[in-house]
């Protein structure tokens, strides 16, 4: 700690901060650009100046830049100073020079840290009259539009892309005042967190590109508190709406998730909420394709009446809706009856998952503890692909070492540039496996291209090698021994060292295998952390649901066991062959389906109930870190669509419920199905304080979800109504669905739908939520954490794979996620669509020489499921003797099927 | 706005980098700690093969040193010696700087961008000759001075020119 | 014609010359060719890189450059001795480099070339021992892209060098392993900033890097690294053999600060070039060596060194030319090369020049330099064609104010405010003429 001196006042501050981080920290308003609270001081835009006074009696004093001088015990600093104030608003005033005055068309406005900060400064008059020079703009691709001649130079783009994110087609190019941002020609950015450029850029170079095609302003935009659908990894999202469409995805601050960034799925891929053939009316679909929409009360009245004629009833989860709507499908079918809707060998890796966590002896780091180890190891996982924001964050703790450098040498941490500079190549070790290339590759230690059981062998090996009392690992090779051996060396001397693995090779061993490491670490010493990578976002919350695997539920309607069955949010053609679930379905008698999108599942359905997606409903998901998060609605679907029926999938169930017990719908709480869920599963007694009842209140007030300045309210629904209804009552949340209510930042809180603060209407207003910049939210951070390991750390596993083989004439599948079309939701949404590369078949240089067959060529992919046809890649990385196919093609490929290949002829001729 | 996607991977124009100048960079390379190093050799020579540097070799080079495109962009647009148009087989640097001024940089520049029918920045119809401005050639002791390719020259006078000239055909 | 090849030269011949004396200029010849290794090793070259290495430890050398006070001849008048005494050094540091900056692009100078061309081994010399004195276990030439000759001359020394043993492995029997190669660069003055410098050696964009970290603490690629000028380390093989006394004489009752300088005129003077003198020789004595002004003119203002100096009066000629004399004046003595500026000639034209050469020269990292150097840029060719407007010279001065050390990233945009400032300071009358309708008034 340190005390400074702040315009004669003294403050407490932390002498590891710049004093512009203890400045704004401290709430005082001092304008910045180039300073970024994750990515540090570099100094370039001379915004933050402030006078400093050498000591009491320097009255002169002299000007430096805040964020490059340290907050050192004793400073003596004045932001008011005149000479201060009035450089500032000259640095403001060269950075206008060229800045075109067009915020009335700029999508930034409204949300620009380039207006708040001209305002702050007070420069408000154009002195310059000289001409303007102009840039041309590029195409980056479907995320992100580009309008150069915005740009004030700041540099935070590059440096967020490139040091920050690891991309490497964005560059600073030119000299001088003719200085671009951009990349070396036009085309897609590739880096898969391009997207925070909209927000890391101070004004509307970087802008939402999807947004713009249906825009608003931040102002006119209604927010919710909300949580990211698209993966396990749980980052908080402020999704915006206007007329009864979600416009766009901002990053919402989380301390201890995802703080200021977001992958470009989060981002872009909401658009599934949108589609215009989204249902959002009940359907009846009798035989052959005919469908009949029905008001509610017919729809519960034939649900209802289905049900009690049923014989018995199954209930099929989905690890995509929230766990109310999953627990009220338990209630509604009981808990014998009730499947999570996960197949069973992903079930089977949840729940080692789970065990794992309990009791391997390692908690599951938070993302910015994951930041916090020195060494890592990745089992079976491309992170980039499957939960990308950690990906990121483990980034951040390989070049981590930067900083520990810099600190043995007296640099401190915020003066990134110097930190790169010191450091050059120096990184912690990271170590994949991986049966192909990762986009983490370039920064690990060693990377290898391995079979599936392979991968678990290194990792049952490097548990030995840490832990002799770990079963060894028979028929090693000497390579894989002392890389083994190599690994086990870097995580046992590491500080604090982290595991990754996960279900995305469905492989059981794998899990074993990194469990076995964990506890090899953990009985050492309890040191480190475990993360384990679920698919879905709310994978880890429905598996403790204790339901059955979806093969159960399948079998017991094909089998004739039951009769009816109610599928909550889960299209099941994704997750098994369509014939299995198509028989299955066909011998139920009734097939109640509730989703928000049309999916095969719902065709197939006899009544379809319209389910809210995330953006119309609350609920609460458990992520990977086993963190259960509470997301709320953003708007009422019926305000703007009066026609629409779309009710969160826990109502319509409630509804079923009473339907089938021939009860009026009993006026239930969310919080009480909250509670209820806590209640009957004691693992997850934590959800209840995960987020504020809806009792919540703030100086008396409801929060607002509108910004004080959401404008044409009375007007919106002129098309239907001229005179304005009162704004939809919300009882379930503490929200209103209006302007009126808390919006300040003052008062700490925990659920902000959006951050605004007077003067900072940009995401830079975060600052102002949190306990220091880039700390906490002062109202906590959001959710409650579940799954902590028990005190004692179980035995070792010994169940060891023997090595892979290649058979002959026969290839085993990978199914390799990915970021852009592997996953159901965000697929839907055109701009990931438009970004999803075109799906490929890996195979090894050799196998591909064998069925001579070149890049390009058409390859016929068999099992005795499938039969798929596919262009070939030929991957130097892939062992041979494995297939890779993409994530999201065909749910009839699963990771370790046996498959054969052949070449479609007559294609090798069209090549050169 | 084009709504069809480029291809993600940087395509080289078709630019194929000359063997014995990638054995050049390469051997450069090893001059330095890191290929980043290497950058500002590799695109000189380039460009002493083709007297510009084509934006096929941006991604060329990127390649050989195995760093990111748009960083070789970045370097290769800050310096003002390396060419990203294409140039004449002549460069013609002209001392723009404080003592050629007070000497006779400007009548003497007159006198040339009449003559070639150029200015800053241009080549020639016939592809003979570009004329760019020069940071103080440190030969202010011979103001005014400009140098034409690896030549320089002082005290020149706008009636030497046609002489000078003629030497670079 | 009176074109000519360009080619370095010093004024004072042979003749006049000695070792005592003129202790970086006694090796040249008189033809002007390169010193080859031969001709310096006769004149007893590298004697001294076999006299200190292994015979007297870094720290001992370091005290000895202290002493004699060599004060940076890039520009910046730093210490020698100092700076390489705070070079980090040590069993858990790495060995790091010395960087020779030869980047000579500053407006009005012309001295390194001279020495680069014509005399390199003295500068690899130099370079030895720095490399020596600070840990250093590679040095790097980082010598201007158009400095065709001179890269020759380097070229052929550091092979001639290298096979002679004076680079490389275990020098002179010393145990001592250096090596030297030569950068060349490919433009912007900004790559003479030396820590610009040092990000241009890595192959990035030079800007410049924040200090702290000094270059000593962490420059290339993270290691020690000192950077000095080829003047500079020209100095070292002569203070090192004849000690720090006899270097403190050289400049006698003229300076406090040692040595010989290699001073120069340009612009409108009868005999332009170098010589080599004692430090804090007068400007006075300097303008009567180049003869006078050309055609009789007479002088109007000069600047002691470079465009990045600020402009003195004809009344300053009797200052001595020395980093202290020169900065209270007012101005910066810079590289020590003398431009003078004739009564006939526009001081408006002559700062927009310069402003317009500082304005592109711009790294573009930092905001006051990038945008409001070319904003002065304007408002003087405003004021040159006569459509300046009431205010004009007041956001001069505000810009150049704005342009201070400390307010900008590095000390390029505080170069050019010097001029910009000085000259408005001197001449406000003639930049007043450039208001519209002063012109009419006036005349
Ligand atoms: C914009 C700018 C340009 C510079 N150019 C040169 C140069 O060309 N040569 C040089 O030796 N020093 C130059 N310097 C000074 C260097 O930054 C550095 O101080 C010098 O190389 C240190 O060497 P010295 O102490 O031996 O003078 C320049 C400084 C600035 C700010
Ligand atoms: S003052 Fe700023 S913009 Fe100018 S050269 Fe230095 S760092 Fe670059
Ligand atoms: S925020 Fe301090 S200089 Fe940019």
């Amino acid at each position: 700690m340190a005390t400074i001196q702040v315009d004669g006042r003294r403050y407490a501050v932390d002498d590891r901060d710049n004093l512009l981080q203890a400045c704004l920290t401290l709430g005082f308003d001092l304008p910045y650009f180039c300073w970024h609270p994750a990515m540090g001081s570099v100094g370039a835009c001379r915004q933050c100046a402030v006078k400093q006074y050498r000591d009491a009696d320097d009255t002169q004093g002299a000007l430096v830049m805040a964020c490059m001088t340290p907050a050192a015990d004793g400073t003596r600093i004045s932001i008011a100073d005149d000479q201060a104030r009035e450089f500032r608003a000259n640095v403001i005033e060269w950075l206008m020079v060229h800045h075109p005055h067009d915020c009335p068309v700029c999508e930034e406005g409204g949300h620009c840290h380039l207006q708040d900060m001209t305002v702050m400064t007070g420069h408000h008059r154009r002195r310059y009259r000289f001409r303007k020079r102009t840039h041309r703009n590029q195409y980056l691709g479907p995320f992100i539009a580009h309008e150069m001649n915005r740009c004030i130079t700041c540099y935070r783009c590059v440096r967020f892309y490139r040091d920050y994110a690891g991309g490497t087609d964005l560059g600073a190019f030119g000299a001088g005042d003719n200085i671009y941002f951009g990349r070396h020609r036009e085309g897609v950015l590739e880096n898969a967190f391009a997207g925070n450029l909209t927000e890391v850029c101070p004004t509307g170079v970087f802008t939402d590109r999807p947004h713009s095609e249906r825009y608003a302003r931040k102002w006119d935009l209604q927010f919710a508190p909300s949580v990211c659908h698209q993966c396990a990894v749980g980052c908080n999202t402020s999704p915006g709406e206007r007329y009864g469409e979600i416009r766009r995805i901002e990053n919402r601050y989380h301390g201890e998730v995802n703080r200021f960034f977001l992958c470009d799925r989060g981002r872009f891929g909401h658009g599934y909420v949108n589609r215009d053939d989204r249902p959002r009316r009940p359907e009846w679909h009798a035989a052959a394709g005919e469908t009949r929409v029905l008001d509610v009360d017919e729809a519960l009245e034939r649900g209802g009446e289905a049900l009690r004629r049923a014989r018995r009833v199954i209930g099929i989860g989905s690890p995509r809706a929230s766990l109310e709507s999953n627990h009220q499908l338990c209630e509604l079918v009981g808990q014998d009856n009730f499947s999570t809707g996960i197949a069973e060998r992903e079930q089977v890796c949840l729940a080692r998952m789970r065990r794992l966590n309990l009791d391997a002896g390692l908690p599951t780091p938070t993302l910015r503890e994951v930041e916090a180890h020195d060494a890592v190891l990745v089992l079976g996982e491309d992170l980039i692909a499957s939960a990308a924001r950690l990906g990121l964050a483990v980034r951040q703790a390989v070049l981590g070492r930067r900083e520990v450098l810099a600190e043995a040498r007296d640099i401190p941490a915020w003066n990134a540039e110097a930190v790169m500079t010191l450091a050059q190549d120096a990184r912690h070790p990271l170590f994949i496996a991986y049966p192909t290339t990762t986009e983490l590759d370039a920064i690990a230690e060693r990377c290898l291209h391995l079979a599936p059981d392979d991968i678990a062998r290194l990792g049952f090996a490097v548990a030995h090698a840490i832990d002799a009392t770990a079963p060894a690992v028979g028929g090693l090779d000497e390579r894989t021994r002392a890389t083994a051996e190599r690994i086990a060396e870097a995580l046992r001397s590491a500080r604090r060292p982290l595991v990754i693995a996960g279900g995305s090779l469905e492989s059981p061993a794998i899990l074993e295998a990194a469990g076995n490491v964990a506890r090899a670490l953990a009985t050492r010493e309890r040191r480190g952390g475990l993360t384990l990578v679920r698919r879905e976002a709310n994978s880890t919350g429905v598996e403790l649901l204790d339901g059955r695997p979806l093969e159960w539920a399948l079998d017991a309607l094909g089998q004739g066991d039951a009769d009816a069955v109610v599928v909550l949010e889960n299209d099941l053609h994704r997750r098994l062959p369509g014939e299995r679930v198509d028989r299955a379905l066909a011998a139920a008698e009734t097939v109640i389906a509730l989703d928000h999108q049309r999916t095969a599942t719902w065709e197939r359905a006899h009544l379809g109930l319209p389910a809210a997606s995330f953006a119309e409903a609350d609920g609460t998901l458990v992520s990977l870190e086993g963190r259960a998060q509470r997301f709320y609605p953003v708007y009422e679907p019926r305000y703007h669509r009066p026609e629409s029926r779309i009710h969160p999938g826990w109502r319509w169930l409630l509804a079923l419920h009473a339907g089938l017990q021939r009860r009026t719908l009993p006026d239930v709480a969310f919080d009480d199905l909250t509670r209820d869920c806590a209640r009957r599963h004691p693992v997850l007694a934590g959800i209840v304080a995960a987020a504020p009842g809806a009792d919540e209140r703030v100086c008396g007030l409801k929060l607002a979800r509108q910004p004080h300045r959401y404008s044409g309210r009375t007007a919106m629904r002129a098309d239907l109504d001229v005179s304005e209804p009162s704004p939809p009552r919300d009882p379930d949340t503490p929200f209103t669905f209006s302007m009126e209510g808390y919006a300040g930042f003052d008062r700490p809180r925990r659920e902000v739908p959006f951050a605004w603060a007077p003067g900072w209407n940009s995401p830079q207003a975060w600052n102002k939520f949190t306990d220091e910049v880039g700390g906490h939210l002062r109202g906590g951070d959001p959710g409650a954490r579940l799954l902590e390991p028990a005190a004692g750390v179980a035995g070792h596993v010994d169940a060891i794979p023997p090595p892979f083989e290649a058979g002959v004439g026969e290839w085993r599948v990978v199914v390799l996620p990915r970021l852009f079309g592997g996953e159901e939701t965000s697929s839907r949404a055109a701009p990931i669509m438009a970004r999803a590369p075109a799906p490929t078949l890996r195979l090894a240089p050799a196998d591909a020489r064998r069925l001579a067959a070149e890049a390009g060529d058409t390859l016929v992919i068999e099992t005795s499921l499938v039969h798929l046809t596919l262009p070939l890649l030929v991957d130097a990385a892939l062992p041979s003797g494995l297939v890779g196919i993409p994530a999201g093609l065909a749910a009839a490929l699963s990771s370790g099927a046996p498959a054969r290949l052949s070449v479609v002829p007559g294609d090798g001729e069209a090549q050169p | 706005m084009r709504e069809n996607l480029e291809p993600l991977a940087s395509d080289g124009d078709g630019f194929v980098l000359d063997p014995q100048d990638r054995r050049a960079i390469e051997q450069e390379r090893r001059h330095y700690e890191q290929p980043q190093a290497a950058c500002i050799e590799a695109l000189k020579i380039v460009q002493r093969r083709h007297g510009w540097v084509p934006d096929g070799a941006i991604v060329a080079i990127a390649e050989t040193l195995g760093i990111g495109p748009a960083s070789v962009e970045g370097v290769a647009t800050f310096y003002s010696l390396i060419f990203r148009q294409p140039v004449g087989r002549h460069v013609i640097l002209i001392c723009d700087s404080s003592v050629c001024f007070l000497t006779g940089f400007e009548p003497l520049h007159a006198a040339l961008a009449g003559q070639l029918g150029i200015d800053f920045g241009q080549t020639t119809d016939d592809g003979r000759f570009t004329l760019l401005p020069a940071c103080c050639l440190g030969a202010c002791d011979g103001a005014p001075a400009l140098m034409i390719d690896d030549d320089t020259y002082a005290t020149v006078a706008a009636e030497d020119l046609a002489t000078l000239l003629e030497a670079y055909p | 014609m009176t074109a000519t090849r360009y080619r370095s030269r010093l004024h004072q011949a042979g003749g006049e010359r000695r070792l005592e004396t003129h202790p970086l200029t006694w090796w040249l010849r008189d033809d002007g060719e390169r010193v080859d290794l031969d001709d310096y090793v006769a004149k007893d070259g590298y004697g001294v890189v076999r006299q200190v290495l292994g015979h007297q430890t870094p720290d001992a050398v370091i005290e000895t450059l202290k002493a004699a006070n060599i004060r940076g001849r890039g520009g910046g008048g730093f210490s020698a001795g100092v700076k390489w005494s705070l070079t980090l050094k040590g069993e858990e540091v790495p060995r790091g480099y010395l960087v020779c900056n030869a980047d000579e692009m500053e407006p009005g100078t012309f001295k390194d070339r001279l020495l680069l061309e014509q005399l390199p081994h003295l500068l690899l010399e130099g370079m030895i021992l720095g490399g020596y004195a600070n840990a250093a276990y590679y040095g790097y030439i980082f010598l201007r892209g158009e400095y065709v000759a001179a890269a020759q001359a380097l070229e052929r020394a550091i092979e001639e060098a290298r096979a002679a043993g004076w680079l490389g492995r275990d020098i002179a029997g010393s145990g001592f392993d250096f090596d030297i190669a030569l950068h060349t660069g490919a433009g912007r003055y900004i790559c003479g900033e030396e820590t610009a410098l040092i990000n241009s050696l890595e192959g990035q964009r030079a800007n410049p890097r924040a200090k702290p970290p000094f270059p000593g603490q962490s420059g290339a690629w993270g290691k020690p690294t000192v950077v000095n000028n080829v003047e500079t380390l020209c100095n070292v093989p002569a203070a090192l053999r004849f000690g720090a006394d006899w270097y403190q004489g050289l400049s006698g009752e003229r300076s406090d600060d040692g040595g010989t300088k290699l001073y120069g005129v340009s612009g409108q003077v009868r005999r332009t070039g170098l010589w080599e003198l004692p430090m804090g020789t007068p400007a006075g004595e300097l303008l009567d060596r180049a003869g006078g002004l050309r055609d009789d003119r007479t002088l109007k203002a000069w600047l002691p060194g470079g465009g990045s100096t600020g402009f003195l009066l004809p009344e300053h000629l009797d200052l001595a030319l020395d980093f202290d004399t020169i900065g209270k004046a007012g101005s910066r003595l810079g590289t020590g090369l003398l431009t003078l500026v004739a009564d006939d000639q526009s001081l408006v034209a002559l700062v927009r020049n310069l402003e317009e050469f500082f304005a592109r020269e711009s790294c573009g990292w930092c905001t006051p330099c990038r945008d409001g150097l070319p904003w002065a840029v304007e408002l003087l060719r405003a004021l040159e064609r006569g459509e300046g407007q009431p205010g004009d010279i007041e956001r001069l001065e505000a810009l150049a104010a704005d342009q201070g050390p400390g307010k900008t990233f590095c000390a390029h945009a505080p170069g050019a405010a010097m001029p910009l400032a000085s000259a408005i300071h001197f001449f406000r009358d003639e930049f007043a003429r450039g208001i519209a309708g002063a012109r009419e008034e006036g005349g």
